[in-house]
């Protein structure tokens, strides 16, 4: 801890990211036969068929946009009915050996928008609030259909690119269907297992009535079926925490492996969306390049908030305490374990903590939620992170076009006024429902008194809650408190509308792009699968996310930087 | 069939799925391939107690025990937590000058490790890096008036290592194997 080795800490960061690549690669191809239906033969097509005669639907029909759209929001919203009654009637119902009550109504909208709409956002704290009902059948279930949903929404989008003179993009209910049963089911029942072995908690016991060791006096622990939770909420990029502490809970991530099991499947979905893209599209540079942008991102968060937490707090060493500041963190994660978690939950929609954002250094906390303003495209949330990509990408192509007088065209389609809307509405939207609603917060009168910390790190924190929620992200700098109604309502509305409004209208994007002929490439065709454009598109990405927020990245994190290194 | 019949019904099968046939089935293997893991991997003393669990952090305060990290929850394992106090927060400040002035009020000397003056995100972090175990030995060691070498040698055998983290001691199986060594050396 004193000294870090730098070039063991690289290495050990290459060789993850070789392995999340090398597993991603594999995973893409999987995921190319799920959703073509290749997959549906024998004994799963039977399952599969039996499902679809019940629902009265077949693999073969396929929607326009607007019945996709349509469907993916009615089962949403069903969803969210369910949830939200299992919230309130928690008190009435079976696997409550706590004997908690029912969620009251804010928190219950609140916590039910938050879990349908792969936020995670908590109010509630896990461990004395939730009954393990609450947790199997209300947070797991949206856990897997969260991150179906968005992963459909993507692999339509991607049939839309595809696609030509055609308006159909898909079956939302076989889409659905495949992608738990195929993708997201096996893959968390294996890690799972792999969590328990580890010593990550299974049971649904009562709590635990410990004596304790010399004099340490009693402790009750807190039991449940956290691993069943555990990886789909890191695989789906879910990121609520069964209990309060999240993955720095040692139920939840008990050592340094599982710390880096659970930061491969955060990041395993996210890594393999632009390689599948690239195989459905048969444009395997073109997933490549796109993986490339996110992998550069990724890095380039990650080494910051590295760097930061490496240079440590220079008023802690005034005191004469040696080392990083460990205020939040555990010490079995050590800096690389809690920088990489911290740049993966941000970088992805993931949420999950293993170290409390709201102690990092200030430069180390403006990574993470500048990693979550950008959109969450550094890999991005399961589905909803590609798409996000799409748009930044379609905006590229345009703004490109523009300026060096090209047609504006991508992968053979024609970008025109449908798709910029979609694309502009796609990536504007999550940082205005922050600008809008942080300003409202910050007039309305005793917003001091909700942050635990003073000065512009309060603000920090106020700015972090409505970029989480509005992101979909789910963490926090979890000292403001937003549990009074104008947050869970407001909160609720912005993750609503982060999460829904891009959505359709990327799905809106997918139609169009559909209907279209594709144009042969001409003199005139930007080439989207060069370096040029890679880094075009990142500058893209980083001037939008600048531009949109530096007056408080200024009175927030950077403010508070300057003032702890100039001792202000 | 409406869209809402068949949200309805494809929700139910996902919602039975998912929600009860999954986390029963984990629940019901872990438990038989990995029972003491799935159960909290708890500790039980001679006399069939449960002491607590090698995962989850003690407040040990006495002298003639290594001291685990300050924690925001007092290590109340029903609610985990760090106290999410900013960088420059003066109260964060504060606490940790508190801390050190008592650290050495015991006896410690010396620059103080960071982990055993903060509070940890968990606040039930069980571990302790090598190097808050060390500047803790000539504490225990005269409060068990046994040699600092001993101690030094037994930390460094309880102390693990892996390539993500220096090096560092459960302070539970710390405590519990220095009993023991008192226990045999009597």
């Amino acid at each position: 801890m004193v000294t870090e080795d730098l070039t063991v800490k690289g290495l050990m960061l290459i060789l993850f990211l070789v392995v999340v690549t090398g597993v991603a690669l594999p995973l893409s191809s999987f995921f190319v036969r799920v959703f073509s239906g290749e997959l549906s033969r024998g004994i799963p097509g039977r399952i599969e068929k039996t499902i679809y005669r019940f629902i009265e639907t077949n693999s073969d029909t396929e929607n326009s946009w607007k019945g996709y759209a349509r469907d993916m929001l009615i089962f949403n919203g069903i969803g969210f009915v369910i949830l939200f009654a299992l919230l309130l009637l928690q008190g009435f119902l079976p696997f409550n050996p706590e004997k908690f009550g029912s969620f009251d109504l804010f928190t219950a909208i609140n916590t039910a928008t938050s879990f349908v709409t792969n936020t995670n956002w908590q109010v509630y704290s896990g461990e004395t609030t939730a009954s393990y009902l609450t947790q199997m059948a209300g947070f797991t279930v949206q856990n897997f259909l969260s991150s179906a949903t968005g992963i459909c929404i993507a692999i339509a989008v991607m049939r839309g690119i595809t696609r030509h003179s055609t308006d159909k993009i898909g079956n939302f209910w076989v889409d659905m269907t495949r992608c738990t049963l195929y993708i997201l089911l096996p893959i968390a029942f294996i890690f799972a297992l792999i969590l328990t072995s580890q010593g990550v908690i299974q049971n649904l016991d009562p709590y635990v009535q410990a004596n304790g060791y010399g004099s340490t006096g009693q402790q009750t622990i807190a039991m449940g079926p956290v691993a069943s939770q555990e990886a789909i909420k890191e695989l789906g990029t879910n990121g609520g925490g069964f209990f309060n502490a999240n993955s720095a809970h040692p139920y939840e991530n008990p050592t340094p492996l599982t710390n880096l099991i659970e930061i491969f499947l955060i990041l395993i979905i996210p890594a393999a969306m632009p390689l599948v893209f690239g195989k459905m599209t048969g444009k395997i540079r073109q997933g490549w390049m796109i993986y490339s942008v996110m992998l550069l991102l990724f890095l380039l968060g990650f080494c910051t908030l590295y760097a930061a937490e490496l240079a440590g707090n220079p008023l802690l060493k005034e005191l004469n305490v040696s080392g990083i500041s460990m205020e939040g963190k555990e010490v079995r994660f050590g800096l690389l374990g809690s920088s990489l978690f911290a740049t993966s939950t941000t970088a992805t929609s993931c949420g999950a903590v293993n170290t409390m954002h709201d102690s990092l250094t200030p430069l180390g906390g403006l990574v993470t939620m500048f990693m979550i303003l950008l959109g969450e495209v550094a890999f991005g949330g399961v589905g909803s992170g590609f798409y996000t990509m799409i748009g930044f990408i379609v905006l590229s192509v345009f703004i490109a076009g523009l300026m060096i007088g090209r047609t504006p065209e991508y992968l053979g389609k024609k970008i025109e006024i449908l798709e910029m809307r979609a694309a502009v509405i796609t990536v504007l939207v999550p940082g205005i429902l922050v600008l809008l609603f942080s300003g409202i917060a910050l007039v309305l009168p005793n917003v001091t008194e909700l942050m635990k910390n003073p000065g512009p790190h309060g603000l920090s924190e106020l700015i972090y809650a409505f970029a989480s929620m509005a992101n979909n992200n789910g963490s926090a700098f979890a000292g403001f408190d937003a549990s009074k109604p104008f947050y869970t309502l407001t909160g609720s509305l912005a993750m609503l509308i982060g999460r829904f409004v891009p959505a359709v209208a990327m799905l809106a994007m997918a139609g169009s792009l559909a209907q279209k002929k594709k144009v042969p490439p001409s003199s005139g065709t930007l080439p989207t699968d060069s370096v040029t454009f890679s880094i075009w598109t990142i500058l893209v990405i980083l001037i939008i996310g600048a531009l949109t927020f530096f007056p408080l990245f200024a009175m927030g994190p950077i403010a508070e930087h300057l003032s702890m290194v100039g001792g202000i | 069939m409406t869209s809402i019949k068949k949200a309805i019904f494809l929700f139910a099968v996902l919602f039975i799925v998912t929600g009860l046939v999954y986390p029963m089935t984990v629940t019901l293997v872990s438990g038989l391939l990995f029972p003491d893991q799935a159960h909290g991997s708890l500790i039980v003393d001679n006399d069939n107690r449960i002491i607590g669990s090698t995962l989850i952090g003690q407040n040990f305060t006495a002298p003639q025990y290594f001291q685990s990290r300050p924690s925001a929850s007092g290590y109340d394992a029903t609610a985990s937590g760090g106290s999410n106090l900013g960088p420059t927060n003066a109260v964060l400040l504060e606490s940790i000058a508190n801390r050190k002035i008592e650290l050495q009020k015991v006896g410690v000397t010396g620059s103080i490790p960071s982990d055993l003056v903060t509070a940890s995100g968990s606040g039930l972090d069980p571990h302790i890096s090598l190097e808050s175990a060390l500047i803790q030995v000539p504490v225990v060691a005269k409060a068990r008036n046994l040699p600092e070498e001993k101690l030094k040698s037994l930390v460094l055998a309880e102390s693990v290592d892996s390539p993500f983290t220096g090096a560092y001691v459960n302070v539970l199986s710390l405590n519990r194997a220095l009993n023991e060594m008192n226990q045999s050396s009597k």
